[in-house]
């Protein structure tokens, strides 16, 4: 137990955080979605946010991004607010959160990505077309740039998404169940992908729902459900005692 | 006979001065109507479209009483002002309260419209014959358009397009995936509001030529038929402006073969044809190409396998 707490105290003065969550309470409507958060999400790590439905998971990250209204709390990227670094964050939305009958193709999709660095104004040139297809060809999607989005697969459809993220070229990766019901080549691409992220010292945040997978594809965990039940490397902190309290009794058939 | 009738019309265009800015008029909205309506329809709010068109007629009443005049731009500008105001209601009741969207939607529109129907029927029985020419805004009556009306239209028209190429980018990322867009720090409220403001005025423009009840047919129809023929967002928007562009033209027409037929009524029924014809015939989506797709090869569970094995490469079409 001493030496778990020490080791614990010793990864955290190593490790430099720049997302830092203080207080942190959203609420919809009466409804609390997410209770007095303090959390320091590490540099440079593969970090899954674990929890069950309706437990807050993506209204966490969204609050990162001030995408929800933030009850009380600060949140902070790099030392500033959101909206003076934003252009160090990409976003991964949930695939089922926009209609994949938009009349458009994926590599359009994928150029979305770089709107932000493009600001007012100016329109997507043959630069930022380049930059897209260079994203669409790390994710394996670049026979299918001209692919109406509505026909591609689940999967490709969640490609496209993270190769929209890459075209942002961020730090941070703020990332929605990416995972999520893809097929197995969607799976070890994005994985691959993330992993040489990773080796570039950036930091990606992922909301995950299947526990088996966690331990290995992660190198830090954050539990939560509605407040934060634990967080810290997957090693120390992902055990059964802290499963049962974030998923409680009627919820721990499906870990096992 | 008829087609004689709609032969002299057409020529009518050429020479007929004032059937020449009845179609200017009408052609005018539905090109406006059609590509904003694009942005309606893939927003599911078309209901919304409904709402803002009906929102428009107390407008109307409330600027001929204050102002005593049927000065084309002043009403436009009450209709206008109405109509971002049922807008803004809707809003705030689904915000509010507990009610939902459509809900919300229905109470804007049918009270709107009472209270204009009710503002209208005032204005007959004080006004007499002069209130004349007001519930012409009902159905469209574009008949009555003069140059005056025609120049105004065209003007409010070009500020739409200004407006669609000048923030076409935020609109097609607030349309696609709002909450990305956000987060890349696009302001979504005001893009919303502007893109509202922009259909508001389309809205405007349709009340002389269909008529606030049809107006959001002229949102909704040339836009679900340029969908038929092109999965690309500013293909659709040129595609849909035609097809609302020829709609007013080949309706004013036709209704100027006969006296006293008001315009809105088969200006839709134009453009409804249209869209009969894209969801029957286009290639890819039409219900005629996917019959005989079907007919020439029906599929087994053996060919399934082997598409999924090609990571259906060939197979763009379903």
């Amino acid at each position: 137990m001493m030496e778990q707490k020490s080791s614990e105290k010793n990864s955290r003065a190593e490790k430099k955080s720049s997302v830092i969550i203080r207080n942190l309470s959203v609420t919809y409507r009466t409804e609390p979605a997410l209770w007095n958060i303090d959390l320091d999400l590490p540099d440079g790590k593969m970090i899954a946010i674990v929890g069950p439905n309706g437990a807050g998971k993506s209204t966490l990250i969204k609050a990162v991004m001030g995408l929800v209204p933030i009850t009380a709390g600060k949140v902070s990227v790099f030392g500033k607010s959101y909206s003076k670094n934003r252009n160090k964050v990409a976003y991964v939305p949930q695939r089922g959160s926009v209609d994949w009958d938009f009349p458009t193709d994926a590599l359009d999709v994928v150029e979305m990505g770089l709107y932000g660095k493009l600001g007012w104004f100016h329109r997507p040139n043959s630069k930022t077309r380049d930059l897209a297809l260079e994203c669409l060809d790390k994710v394996g999607l670049s026979d299918y740039a001209e692919r109406q989005i509505g026909e591609l697969s689940g999967g490709q459809q969640q490609r496209v998404f993270v190769a929209r993220a890459l075209a942002q070229n961020a730090q941070i990766y703020l990332m929605d169940e990416p995972l999520n019901g893809v097929d197995a080549i969607t799976e070890k691409t994005i994985l691959s992908i993330l992993e040489n992220l990773r080796k570039e010292g950036k930091t990606i945040v992922m909301v995950h729902h299947d526990l088996q997978t966690v331990d290995k594809y992660f190198d830090w965990v954050v539990m939560v459900n509605r407040n934060l039940i634990a967080t810290g490397p997957i090693k120390e902190v992902f055990t059964k005692t802290n499963l049962d309290r974030t998923y409680q009794e009627k919820q721990r058939m499906s870990i096992q | 006979m008829v087609l004689e009738e709609i032969f002299s019309a057409f020529l009518g265009i050429f020479t007929d001065y004032t059937l020449r800015y009845v179609a200017l008029g009408s052609a005018i909205l539905g090109i406006t109507s059609g590509a904003l309506g694009c942005f309606t329809v893939l927003r599911k709010q078309s209901l919304f479209g409904d709402a803002l068109a009906h929102a428009a007629l107390p407008g109307i009443g409330f600027a001929y009483l204050f102002a005593g005049t049927k000065d084309s731009l002043l009403l436009m500008l009450g209709a206008a002002i109405f109509a971002w105001f049922g807008g803004i209601i809707t809003l705030a009741i689904t915000s509010t309260t507990r009610i939902k969207q459509d809900a919300a939607l229905g109470i804007t529109l049918s009270v709107f419209f009472g209270l204009g129907i009710v503002l209208l029927t005032y204005l007959q029985n004080i006004g007499g014959a002069s209130q004349g020419g007001l519930d012409r805004f009902l159905f469209g009556q574009a008949a009555a358009l003069i140059e005056s009306d025609v120049i105004n239209l065209g003007i409010l028209a070009s500020f739409c397009f200004a407006v669609l190429i000048v923030f076409y980018k935020e609109f097609k990322i607030t349309t696609f995936d709002s909450s990305f867009g956000k987060s890349l720090g696009f302001p979504i409220k005001y893009i919303n509001a502007l893109l509202t403001s922009v259909i508001v005025v389309a809205v405007v423009i349709g009340l002389h030529t269909v008529g606030v009840v049809l107006m959001v047919s002229m949102l909704i129809a040339p836009a679900a038929a340029a969908r038929q023929w092109t999965s690309n967002l500013k293909n659709m928007i040129i595609l849909s402006a035609i097809f609302g562009g020829l709609s007013g033209i080949i309706g004013s027409m036709i209704s100027s073969t006969t006296e006293g037929m008001s315009t809105g009524p088969v200006i839709v029924i134009t453009i409804t044809a249209i869209l009969g014809i894209s969801l029957l015939f286009s290639p890819k989506q039409g219900y005629l190409f996917r019959y005989l797709r079907n007919q020439r090869k029906s599929p087994s569970p053996l060919d399934e396998i082997k598409t999924t094995d090609k990571e259906r490469s060939n197979h763009g079409n379903f």
